[in-house]
């Protein structure tokens, strides 16, 4: 008992260990922790948006309609970020407007992630015949002009939510496929693998436990990667009119609505976008980050890059000569 | 070379064919062409006598062969919104889509490659980590968005440029800078890496141990290998203009093109017109794709394609 007691608290320090380690090399780049820190920010924005939201997002107040941001003469304390046409609060809706944007990512990555991986593993795994049909299937739906698919299944079936995620879905999940069914091809070769179809474990046994945990980092990325194009493709459509419909709100619908207000309220377009564009780019940071982490090769051309900068600066030479 | 073209030729008919017939369940099956077009208060014969004209009343495979011989003469029907036929609009809108696009994903790889040479030329340093961020930062704006706040600064502040419109060489500015920056923003991350991988290859030392000037070691002998993936992004990069861009920037700034045609066909309800629309811009987007192999062929002969 004590044996296993032992073994179970190593493990369990390995993995204090590791994320502690993942913690300092997450310290270590300043730009893969600030997108962490701003993601943390956004999530928590976006379940506490009642609690925060100094204005239900829908709440109309039509004396105080189009009033500036308070850094304005015209603005006051009540509204920080002004109001739109309808006298609604743009901050509280920016706030609620998150809720949106991560709902959708999330739901189009776990679907279409879901769905393209299970086929990359068919895809790979079987090989031949079925292999050529999945790869078929996917080589041809790539060549898809994808928005254009989207609005006209949006127009015919009409947009919500759901259906916003389930054409994002639908355009969105063959790279999952491309990328699961290359690494199974390469895992595929390995010992183990083989190993473990002799030892005779069934099909989806060597799929799911011995050649799936080998894809977690890369898919991983992509999955953050998509989700940050799927941010921007609901605000597209939303924005096209194509998306979210009112009385709902996404920061997309916010901008279109605001775009009629060019020139007399700015702060229409502008905070809305901004909330986009932070969010993005956030995640855009933190997956180039993983992407450094996860790939032993880029890792080592990232350390030969620092090496020879410091070089150049003649660090590495003073510290040489120093002790 | 002439098998892979038909090849690839053939995949370009598989694809045409996949999308028609992917448009043609979603506008006759998943949904009710008759509700999505007509008015709500339609009479009970007036939609009989428009299920008649559009040949609705037939068996679904006999609406899929006349779907498809239509599509042969390329003629889908007459536009609901304008009352003629939708390839005649398609037409009259192609061309400026087009020239739109061209000149967007044109001003981005004339620009990028500069850009991402002088990044490569130090990494790590600071124009190559201000470029970097920069792109980051363009690849996380949402294109809308750029679009408005173009907008706002150089045509509602300073005046300076007309807002939207085609009546004049100056209109062609702000779309076609909105155009360029995402695929500036991707393009120079492509050029500055496959430059880092291509200067730091033993011909390079070669090229300068024998004498050669600087720029012609960069410009000419790294450039040159580094090309390959640029092109293909590039290639790529103007697909996603055709087939996604077009829409949204066309939309921001009124630009009467094919992608502003699809949204004026939807909030028309005019399915056909887009229909019309959603084929021709497969067509392009598989064109493209051949193009992208000939390019291929002619910058790399030694490719063996297959």
């Amino acid at each position: 008992m004590s044996i296993k007691q032992g073994a179970m608290e190593s493990g369990l320090d390995r993995r204090a260990g590791r994320l502690k380690s993942l913690f300092l090399e997450l310290w270590r780049d300043k730009a893969g922790f600030l997108g962490t820190a701003m993601i943390a920010a956004l999530l928590f924005m976006a379940v506490a948006a009642p609690l925060i939201a100094p204005h239900s997002p829908t709440a109309q107040d039509l004396r105080n309609r189009l009033k500036p941001p308070v850094w304005d003469e015209n603005g006051s304390w009540n509204h920080l970020l002004g109001t739109d046409n309808l006298g609604r609060d743009v901050l509280s809706r920016v706030i609620y407007g998150s809720r949106v944007s991560l709902m959708v990512g999330a739901s189009v990555v776990l679907i279409a992630g879901t769905f393209g991986t299970v086929l990359g593993l068919i895809a790979g795994y079987r090989g031949g015949r079925t292999d050529n049909v999945i790869m078929r299937w996917i080589d041809t739906q790539v060549a898809f002009p994808g928005l254009l698919i989207a609005l006209i299944i949006l127009a015919v079936i009409g947009p919500s939510m759901i259906t916003v995620i389930l054409v994002l879905s639908f355009n969105g999940w063959m790279v999952y496929g491309r990328m699961t069914r290359g690494a199974v091809l390469s895992v595929r070769q390995t010992a183990y693998v083989e190993a473990a179809e002799i030892v005779g474990c069934s099909a989806p046994r060597v799929v799911l436990r011995h050649i799936l945990p080998n894809l977690t980092s890369p898919l991983l990325t992509l999955a953050i990667l998509e989700f940050a194009r799927i941010v921007l493709a609901e605000a597209a459509l939303s924005f096209l009119g194509m998306g979210i419909q009112p009385p709902a709100t996404s920061w997309g619908l916010d901008v279109a609505s605001g775009k009629n207000y060019l020139f007399r309220a700015w702060w229409l377009v502008t905070f809305p976008g901004i909330a986009i564009s932070l969010t993005v780019l956030a995640i855009n940071l933190v997956a180039s980050w993983l992407r450094l982490v996860s790939d032993p090769q880029e890792r080592e051309k990232q350390f030969a890059r620092q090496m020879s900068a410091r070089r150049k600066r003649g660090t590495v030479a003073r510290e040489a000569s120093a002790p | 070379m002439g098998r892979y073209f038909l090849k690839r030729l053939w995949h370009g008919v598989i694809v045409i064919f996949g999308v028609t017939v992917l448009v043609f369940v979603v506008t006759r099956l998943v949904g009710d062409p008759v509700k999505v077009m007509l008015p709500l208060e339609a009479t009970a014969e007036q939609r009989a006598a428009f299920e008649k004209e559009l040949g609705l009343d037939q068996p679904i495979y006999v609406q899929f062969e006349d779907f498809m011989k239509g599509l042969s003469r390329l003629d889908f029907g007459k536009s609901l919104w304008q009352h003629r036929p939708a390839m005649q609009i398609v037409f009259e809108k192609l061309p400026l889509t087009l020239e739109l696009a061209l000149l967007g994903i044109g001003l981005a790889f004339v620009l990028s490659i500069p850009l991402g040479i002088i990044s490569a030329l130090r990494p790590g340093g600071v124009s190559d980590r201000s470029t970097v961020f920069v792109s980051l930062v363009g690849l996380s704006v949402p294109q809308f968005w750029m679009g408005l706040l173009l907008i706002i600064v150089f045509a509602v502040q300073f005046k300076w440029l007309p807002t939207s419109g085609i009546d004049t060489p100056a209109h062609l500015i702000l779309p076609t800078i909105t155009m360029a920056l995402p695929a500036l923003a991707r393009l120079v991350m492509i050029v500055r890496s496959s430059m880092i991988d291509e200067l730091n290859q033993q011909y390079v030392k070669t090229c300068f141990a024998k004498g050669l000037p600087f720029y012609r070691v960069v410009g000419v002998h790294a450039l040159r290998n580094a090309s390959l993936p640029v092109v293909t992004l590039t290639g790529w990069e103007l697909i996603r203009a055709v087939a996604g861009y077009s829409v949204v920037v066309e939309t921001v700034f009124a630009w009467p093109g094919l992608g502003l045609t699809a949204i004026q066909a939807i909030e028309r309800d005019d399915l056909i017109l887009l229909q019309a629309i959603v084929f021709t811009v497969a067509v392009l987007v598989v064109l493209i794709n051949i193009l992208m192999d000939v390019a291929y062929k002619i910058i790399d002969p030694r490719l063996k394609l297959s």
